[in-house]
């Protein structure tokens, strides 16, 4: 049976692991490689790196990290932050990703997923997409790190990009990222249930009963936590255990 | 002593080349990795490993357009029966031919086609992906130490048929049986990815470079 998949993220600027409430207010709190490791031994599904400084700067950093990863990590390792062109994604495939996460990137230049699934497959290739309600039963897609508004909805976005080759989708509740106050289950049920392609959900985790209702009501297939994991406040085999207490299917 | 990843324009093999080299250095056996897309460095090789991700036809396009890899491949694998591995794609590629955009012949030594995944519950998502148990058909030296309904990392949505179920080494159940690894004498493929899979696929990646078939 497929098990239900439970990822850390870590948040990366200057090669260093950070992790922010609403992504502003930012703590710096350790060497990516050191996490991985852990959470590696721990028995994490996938890893995750969001490069949150990702714009202009020099990106030399991140594949230095993505590259020390790889060589200690045999687990899917998805890099995101930053993407701009098929040269990004195959210079982090080359440093040792296996997926790549596209957010805004996708939304000015909506081929360029199915460029990119076409050229690398669309195995490596998930979108990102930053969701905030705009109304009861309506959200719209957001950019730059839930700054910018796009006007598209997230649900028919989802589509379109499943659509365009994305093999999964990231989907993250901006109102809830950093609140510790779970998903946004109604629109991560929305859209999972819209797509054929796996949905992770993300944004808001504070307990492990969140994990939980983002697989069983959100009907998302992968879960993906920043600070409960990176804080220490759970272990990643605490959260199996509960998801698996829960009657949902992991790898314990 | 060198295991030969041959390199056509497909994936991460730097993640492939790694877990070899992990392997190799955890469990003692054949040290040398050389990722190559030459075909004369493969007339070399003590063992081959071909990796692939994306879509068939692409893999297969990208495998024909290596000035006289097949014909090494086939002079290697098939006259001489040096142990071969071939990971996802690389593993679909064995069959007769692939059916995904369109109809493209595979190597055909595997017999069996490639064709896309039917779950019976249309609510599972395609690509499958993610950690599912191997059901193990019979026992092969590459799986040895793997426990029935161990985990394995897959990422696919297409499967491998195999015409003659003598080939049909392990299974794995997404929405019915999909094939999980396929072989025959010094052939072996695996669907999922080993070099993705933790300490299970780095079990099976150091039996393969063991494995004297």
């Amino acid at each position: 049976m497929l098990k239900m998949r439970v990822i850390p993220c870590l948040d990366v600027k200057d090669g260093r692991v950070v992790k922010g409430v609403n992504f502003v207010d930012l703590i710096d709190a350790g060497d990516p490689v050191s996490q991985a490791r852990i959470y590696d031994a721990e028995g994490a599904d996938e890893l995750c790196f969001l490069d949150i400084t990702a714009s202009a700067e020099d990106r030399s950093t991140l594949y230095d990290a993505v590259r020390r990863t790889a060589e200690e990590c045999f687990m899917p390792l998805t890099v995101g932050g930053g993407i701009r062109n098929t040269d990004d994604i195959r210079k982090l495939l080359l440093a040792g990703a296996d997926k790549t996460s596209i957010n805004t990137t996708a939304v000015s230049n909506p081929d360029f997923v199915r460029e990119a699934a076409e050229k690398f497959g669309s195995q490596c290739i998930v979108v990102a997409i930053d969701a905030k309600q705009t109304a009861p039963g309506k959200w719209e897609v957001f950019t730059h790190g839930g700054r910018r508004a796009t006007g598209l909805d997230a649900i028919d976005w989802a589509k379109r990009m499943a659509e365009m080759g994305a093999g999964e989708i990231l989907l993250t509740s901006m109102d809830r990222d950093g609140t510790k106050s779970g998903f946004d289950i109604a629109l991560t049920q929305k859209v999972a249930d819209a797509i054929r392609i796996p949905v992770i959900a993300s944004g808001g985790v504070g307990t492990l009963d969140h994990l939980v209702d983002g697989i069983r009501d959100g009907h998302a297939t992968a879960v993906l936590a920043a600070s409960i994991f990176h804080f220490g406040t759970y272990r990643i085999a605490d959260a199996k255990a509960h998801l698996a207490q829960a009657g949902i299917p992991v790898r314990l | 002593m060198t295991t030969v990843v041959i390199d056509y324009g497909s994936g991460n093999l730097r993640s492939a080349a790694k877990a070899l080299e992990r392997a190799a250095r955890e469990s003692g056996a054949d040290g040398r990795v050389l990722v190559t897309n030459h075909a004369d460095s493969l007339r070399g090789a003590t063992r081959v490993v071909l990796p692939g991700v994306g879509a068939f036809a692409d893999c297969r396009r990208g495998l024909a357009k290596v000035p006289g890899m097949e014909e090494a491949l086939k002079q290697v694998v098939l006259k001489e029966g040096r142990p071969f591995l071939g990971i996802c794609v690389g593993m679909q590629l064995l069959a007769d031919r692939g059916r995904e955009f369109e109809t493209v012949d595979g190597l055909g030594w595997i017999k069996g086609e490639v064709a896309p995944l039917v779950p019976s519950d249309p609510k599972l998502k395609i690509p499958h992906m993610g950690w599912n148990q191997l059901q193990m058909h019979r026992k092969h030296p590459v799986l040895d130490g793997i426990e029935n309904d161990a985990h394995a990392y897959f990422v696919h949505s297409y499967a491998l048929t195999a015409a003659d179920p003598k080939d049909l080494i392990a299974t794995v159940d997404y929405g019915g049986a999909v094939t999980a690894v396929v072989g025959r004498d010094n052939i072996i493929g695996v669907q999922f990815h080993p070099e993705k899979s933790q300490a299970t696929g780095l079990k099976l990646i150091a039996n393969f470079l063991r494995w004297k078939p």
